[in-house]
């Protein structure tokens, strides 16, 4: 199933872009998701446990996924 | 009550009027700037970023809780993204109660709450031409070292 994974801040920095749709076997969850990234990022430059939302809402890394979820990896919030 | 995401100069006192009433005997306005420092680094401006759906519905929560556990429904945020210089206001805070003990602890309820958990970042650009993103657990993490 394809999930599309957005990016902010710095980690749009380290994947040189802000969105990227990614292929993922049903039943994966977050945790699963945030392997694949991973394995995207070689100079581990992003956290090993990120903070993430699907759909626009914060989320537990063992939340299972569903086609067509929006996956935000949060930088740490600087807002205000 | 109400909150928004804008790339528009924020203008305190119009958010000032909205919240004003007879009823209200206590009118409070946070309005923050950006500083000329940081960490001991000299600033000259900064770029806000944000995730602008979800920062909305964040924000909005905030302001709903707020209203529900300080007991006023006259309640403003707006948060200013993009580029800004020196002395902009990044955010401005309204909150109107019949009395100012409520109206003081909604006000720092909600910036500590926005600080927390609304999808925002900013990157600070120096005077000396760098910039970087601001990590403000970073930032917490050292100076508890």
């Amino acid at each position: 199933m394809t999930i599309t994974a957005l990016f902010f801040a710095s980690y749009a920095d380290v994947f040189g872009r802000s969105q990227l749709e990614m292929e993922v076997p049903t039943g994966s969850t977050v945790a699963d998701l945030l392997r694949q990234l991973h394995a995207l990022d070689p100079e581990r430059r992003l956290p090993p446990a990120p903070l993430v939302a699907v759909n626009e809402r914060y989320a537990r890394h063992d939340q299972v996924l569903r086609p067509g979820d929006e996956v935000a990896v949060i930088p740490p919030v600087a807002g205000g | 009550m109400r909150a928004a995401i804008v790339v528009t100069p924020l203008d305190p006192s119009a958010v000032l009027a909205e919240i004003a009433g007879v009823a209200n005997g206590a009118s409070l306005l946070f309005v923050g700037t950006v500083r000329d420092v940081n960490d001991g680094r000299a600033v000259s401006g900064i770029e806000y970023t944000t995730y602008q759906s979800m920062a909305v519905r964040e924000l909005e929560g905030i302001v709903a809780e707020a209203a529900s556990r300080f007991g006023t429904s006259d309640v403003v945020v707006e948060h200013r993204v993009g580029q800004l210089t020196l002395g902009e206001a990044s955010v401005v805070i309204g909150v109107a109660h019949p009395h100012r003990a409520e109206a003081y602890e909604a006000s720092r309820f909600i910036i500590e709450e926005l600080k927390r958990r609304v999808p925002i970042w900013k990157r600070e650009e120096y005077v000396d031409g760098s910039r970087e993103w601001v990590d403000p657990t970073a930032t917490r993490a050292e100076a508890a070292r």
